[in-house]
């Protein structure tokens, strides 16, 4: 069925070998948490996320506006120059319906899918975008190209986290 | 301070990387492979310890190989050496904190024990540190066949030489 | 620089859950490829291994751990590491341990075992995405592929059948691969009906989670001449790297792939690389994958792809067959393995050795690819008779 291929190895075993203890195994699991530190363009980005605004940078050598910010330009390769807020309105770049939970297990019968977008927020550059959630959506009307519209969490249950904007809406 | 104490206090801005007291819940699972798998088997069911001895590099793997690192020659069966369960003490330490640093309620003896040309690590009891030498004669103590699972931990410690 | 052929290769097979360990499926590749030149290990002067995220083995400083699996005892051995781009960026990595004059052996090994993260080795890729502005919206990998083939299909007005079509043609190739994890024909329609997981993909739009290594053994031209009359060259290598803010760019072609084999192609002398490849092993884990990366290979003309793929054009007996092995939606996806896969597959074609999946027509020139990180990274290997 094939050629000269050498294949050694790669014994296969079946998922009840390894529950039902005929194969040896040992568990372990990562003890341990980290925090991290937002950093300066993510710090101030989180801020303004709390105070219900979205924040970006602007670079004078290709005239971006980058979202989320960061306190460089990666293509120019130089300092950026200034603060600008962006709008939380934009368009829907791309999409996913999605029945799987971030850990691969299905959601939940009656659950309604994931719907995560990229979204290209306006006042920021074409093609410059965040990846969220959309919601208060059929999935089966979503487009690429659609008009979204921020949904932010009331002001008191805001945290600085990207989660402050609980979904993005169609408008 | 601690260092978190100190930077949550400095900046607005920290993020852990799960919501407090839950811990990213993946698990790893470890198959012990084809050499670990009839070395486990050997201390469970026979309460023998085996090591591969390779005969061209005249150096006998403990725990049992799949292979001779050296010269890369699979070990086969005639390969399998019992080393028995009488080693030497070639190291040890003795822990006084648990791995998060808080004071252990009765300080644990873990020792590097000779066998063939390689080292278990384990447990040593049934002596106080202070009676240890390096170089002395250990014993590996089973637990009760019912209780053993295919597992370095179905020796249950070593203790020195009665 | 000088020459490198690749003279020997070798592998485990691809399963779902291996019983051996990481290190015993490296010895296992290892060793097949050593036996495939009758080589020894003292013949070995130097190794180049990669594995993806230490996660997925669950094993911390893996590189370390694996080094006397792969040969790497007593030798100087280096690991590397570009998630998914890794199992064709260690060939590039080992090319330079021979070219460089340094060394004139070197065995190449890539390894993954996927199976130990429980329940599913999915659970880590969240670890991927950015800690503070991507992970609290609990992202999974499926996401950001399903987002790039939704663009992709956008912008040309390609189908999930075409798609699919796609991922038929390179999943049968796999069952005359004797490493392969897929054993059953797989129709377009099956791929059509199967699980919805993240639309636009559904189950069999994906690659399978494997355990399983390969490797491969590099020679300097004296060397290669005299261990066999049928060496093949290693001729070009690339390698590119784009932006992490993967949502500030658009998916829909794979700019830094066309960097990276243009890098490969200048170095093998080529100038028109859809008329003088003769086999392409783009990168599959998802089956848009390869025809999005048969775009930023340059061996097809972007927004014509489907109707090449649709005229059998890469079909086996097609003009640039493409993914012969099997690829990673057949063969089997042990991340950096899959990418050394590709390599093994060039060199048992460019011999003439690959059985019922030889390309016909004495090909000469085939090229190797494989992609990884945040939608960002690509290497790419031209290797040639």
């Amino acid at each position: 069925m094939s050629g000269v291929e050498k294949v050694y190895g790669g014994t296969g075993l079946s998922a009840s070998q390894v529950e039902d203890g005929s194969i040896f195994v040992e568990h372990d699991a990562l003890d341990c948490e980290y925090t991290w530190d937002a950093g300066v363009a993510i710090g101030r980005y989180l801020q303004e996320l709390k105070n219900g605004r979205i924040i970006g940078r602007e670079c004078d050598e290709c005239r971006r506006i980058l979202v989320p910010p960061r306190m460089f330009c990666e293509i120019c390769w130089r300092p950026n120059d200034r603060w600008v807020y962006v709008k939380d309105t934009g368009t829907v770049n791309t999409f996913s319906i999605c029945y799987v939970n971030w850990d691969a297990s299905r959601i939940e019968p009656g659950h309604p899918p994931h719907l995560p977008a990229v979204i290209e927020l306006d006042g920021a550059t074409k093609m410059i975008g965040i990846m969220h959630i959309l919601g208060e959506v059929d999935p089966q009307a979503i487009k690429i190209g659609m008009k979204v519209k921020a949904v932010w969490k009331p002001e008191e249950e805001r945290t600085g986290a990207i989660t402050d904007i609980k979904y993005f809406k169609p408008y | 301070m601690a260092f978190r104490e100190r930077i949550e206090k400095n900046t607005g801005n920290i993020f852990r990387s799960s919501e407090e007291g839950k811990y990213f819940p993946v698990v790893s699972r470890y198959t012990a492979g084809v050499a670990g798998q009839k070395f486990l088997e050997e201390i469970k069911e026979n309460e023998k310890i085996f090591g591969t001895r390779c005969s061209k590099c005249e150096i006998t793997f403990v725990p049992a190989k799949l292979y001779c690192e050296r010269c890369f020659a699979r070990m086969e069966k005639e390969h399998w050496v019992d080393v028995g369960t009488r080693g030497t003490l070639y190291s040890y330490t003795v822990a006084y904190e648990e791995k998060d640093g808080s004071p252990k309620e009765t300080p644990s003896i873990i020792g590097a024990i000779k066998l063939g040309d390689g080292l278990l690590f384990h447990w040593i009891k049934e002596s106080s540190a202070d009676d240890l030498e390096i170089g002395m004669e250990v014993d590996a103590v089973f637990k009760p066949k019912g209780e053993r699972r295919g597992s370095l931990v179905d020796i249950d410690y070593f203790k020195p030489k009665k | 620089m000088r020459k490198v052929a690749v003279v020997g290769a070798g592998m485990t097979k691809f399963v779902r859950r291996a019983l051996e360990t990481p290190k015993e499926l490296s010895f296992e590749a290892t060793k097949a490829a050593l036996d495939s030149c009758e080589m020894k290990l003292e013949d070995i002067e130097c190794v180049a291994h990669g594995s993806a995220p230490d996660a997925f083995d669950g094993i911390h400083q893996k590189g370390e751990y694996l080094a006397d699996g792969c040969g790497g005892w007593n030798k100087p051995t280096m690991r590397v590491f570009n998630g998914g781009a890794t199992g064709v960026h260690a060939v590039c990595h080992g090319w330079y341990h021979v070219a460089s004059g340094m060394f004139d052996t070197c065995l190449v090994v890539c390894e993954e075992k996927m199976s130990n993260a429980m329940p599913h080795a999915q659970g880590f890729f969240l670890t991927i995405f950015d800690h503070i502005t991507e992970r609290p919206l609990y992202p999974n990998l499926l996401w950001i592929f399903a987002m790039e083939m939704n663009r992709y299909m956008e912008a040309y007005g390609y189908t999930k059948e075409d798609m699919a079509i796609a991922g038929a043609l390179i999943k049968n190739h796999a069952l005359n691969h004797p490493a392969a994890q897929l054993t059953e024909k797989v129709t377009v329609e099956d791929i059509l009906n199967s699980e919805p997981m993240a639309y636009p993909v559904y189950r069999l739009d994906v690659s399978p989670v494997s355990d399983g290594a390969v490797a491969v053994v590099l020679a300097s031209e004296k060397v290669a001449r005299r261990l066999t009359d049928k060496p093949v060259w290693i001729e070009g290598v690339g390698w590119n790297v784009d932006t992490s803010y993967w949502t500030n760019k658009d998916l829909y072609y794979p700019r830094y792939l066309e960097v990276a084999a243009k890098m490969a192609y200048d170095m093998a002398g080529i100038r028109e690389p859809h008329k003088e490849i003769n086999i392409a092993e783009p990168y599959d884990p998802f089956n848009y994958k390869a025809l999005h990366h048969m775009e930023g290979l340059q061996l097809s003309p972007r927004g014509k792809t489907v109707e090449l793929l649709r005229d059998g054009h890469f079909d086996l007996d097609g003009e640039i067959p493409m993914c012969p092995s099997g690829g990673l939606l057949g063969v089997g996806n042990p991340i950096a393995a899959a990418g050394t896969v590709k390599i093994a597959e060039l060199f048992y074609q460019l011999r003439g050795e690959a059985g019922k999946r030889q390309v016909p027509g004495d090909p000469r020139l085939g090229v190797a690819h494989a992609w990884g990180d945040l939608m960002q990274a690509s290497s790419v290997v031209v290797m040639g008779k």
